[in-house]
């Protein structure tokens, strides 16, 4: 953390940067992003185990950019992510001094190439109880994985913070705000949620870096972060798509090969 | 009571092969069952896979979805973005744990009449014995919405 305090104060004093974004300290004991505009401030990042946001999110948010040239603290879904968002052409090369942290290491990266490296050499590790929700949920047979998924999503009143958490959604019209043709249905009642949550996967697939991000967003506690790792892992098992890895990869629902495979059609 | 079911079934087809193949099928005067409603496409590009919800949301018993086969898309590749599209949708829908027993993927091209009549009166034979389709949300309201 030192090293990270004593970085971020080199970054703002030299002028590299105009803002650092970062864990805080925040209430309930729970860490919260800060945005550290001078050296001074430095001191107020945190890094330890309670961070797990995915801060991505913030790189493309007006109030952020109008600041001026950012750094990001990442860890490795982070670096992940900033990479797939290259890919996609959200973020221009070098735009962002990346912060790539994961225990007691720090290193800078900011060109795409070390990103890429760092992706590729710091695999998204899950914690052992998405593990074994992940073990749980395949161990169901069709019917009780229907019913399961039912009861879960009809927690889900339609806030969207999983949206609003994931740095990889980010249309500026969504199709839940589209009404013509009415996709999703608005009220916060059950019905719509099964086609939102289908939608967030199959928007996902081939994306989604598994940083769980939505699923701490999650007011219900719905883990709805195993829907798009799910959507991910048929990316990459069918298509060979492994997101967040290369700054130049096409998109898996948008490209095709001649050889796909499929058993199902008649 | 069981006996009695007669499943709904929706048909999404491409214009260019299914639809001219679902044609055939009736200018060759082969009979199949009249438990499907076909819808025209251009293309099985153009079909979103949330037309597939919203059928099974409507009350839908079961789904064909049929165009060109590969190499054949009168757009040049609009079935090879729709087939990565059903192999993601189909894994995921099985995932959240719904029959895809109840949801067809077919290629029926425009000289494949018979071939389309076989598919038709296969899925109706099946779903019959399946029963009516499980809603993927909560009926009551799903009786409110359908009303107007």
């Amino acid at each position: 953390m030192q090293a990270l305090h004593q970085k971020v104060k080199e970054l703002l004093e030299s002028g590299k940067v105009q803002v650092v974004i970062g864990y805080g300290e925040g209430s309930g004991g729970k860490s919260r992003p800060v945005f550290i505009r001078s050296a001074a401030d430095a001191a107020k990042l945190v890094w330890d185990d309670r961070c797990h946001q995915n801060l991505a999110v913030y790189i493309n948010k007006p109030e952020i950019k109008k600041m001026g040239k950012a750094a990001i603290v990442a860890h490795p879904a982070a670096v992940r992510t900033i990479v797939q968002m290259i890919a996609e052409h959200q973020l221009s090369s070098g735009a962002i001094i990346v912060l790539a942290v994961e225990n007691d290491t720090l290193e800078e990266l900011t060109d795409n190439s070390s990103l890429e490296v760092y992706a590729q050499s710091h695999p998204v590790l899950f914690p052992p109880f998405v593990v074994k929700e992940i073990e749980d949920i395949a161990a169901l047979s069709a019917a009780e994985r229907f019913e399961f998924w039912q009861n879960e999503l009809e927690k889900c009143f339609k806030c969207y913070a999983c949206r609003a958490a994931c740095p990889l959604c980010y249309c500026e019209r969504c199709i839940v705000e589209c009404n013509q043709p009415q996709w999703v249905s608005v009220p916060s009642h059950a019905q719509g949620n099964f086609e939102w949550h289908m939608n967030r996967a199959m928007h996902l697939a081939g994306r989604c870096v598994s940083c769980g991000s939505c699923t701490i967003a999650c007011p219900a506690g719905i883990p709805i972060g195993l829907l798009t790792i799910e959507a991910s892992r048929i990316a990459r098992t069918e298509f060979g798509f492994e997101p967040g890895i290369s700054c130049d990869a096409s998109s898996a629902m948008s490209s095709f090969r001649n050889e796909d495979k499929e058993t199902f059609i008649q | 009571m069981e006996n009695t079911f007669e499943p709904k079934i929706v048909a999404y087809v491409c214009n260019w092969c299914t639809y001219a193949g679902a044609d055939l099928t009736g200018t060759s005067r082969i009979k199949y069952a009249a438990n499907v409603r076909i819808v025209r496409f251009p293309c099985t590009g153009r079909i979103d896979y949330n037309l597939l919800l919203k059928a099974l949301a409507l009350g839908a018993d079961g789904i064909i979805v049929s165009g060109c086969h590969p190499n054949d898309c009168h757009y040049t590749s609009g079935n090879f973005h729709a087939r990565r599209r059903w192999i993601v949708f189909k894994q995921m829908m099985e995932y959240m744990g719904y029959d895809m027993r109840r949801v067809k993927f077919s290629w029926v091209s425009a000289a494949e009449g018979a071939k389309w009549a076989d598919i038709v009166n296969t899925t109706v034979r099946e779903i019959r014995e399946l029963g009516p389709a499980q809603r993927i949300q909560n009926e009551e309201f799903r009786m409110m919405n359908s009303e107007g």
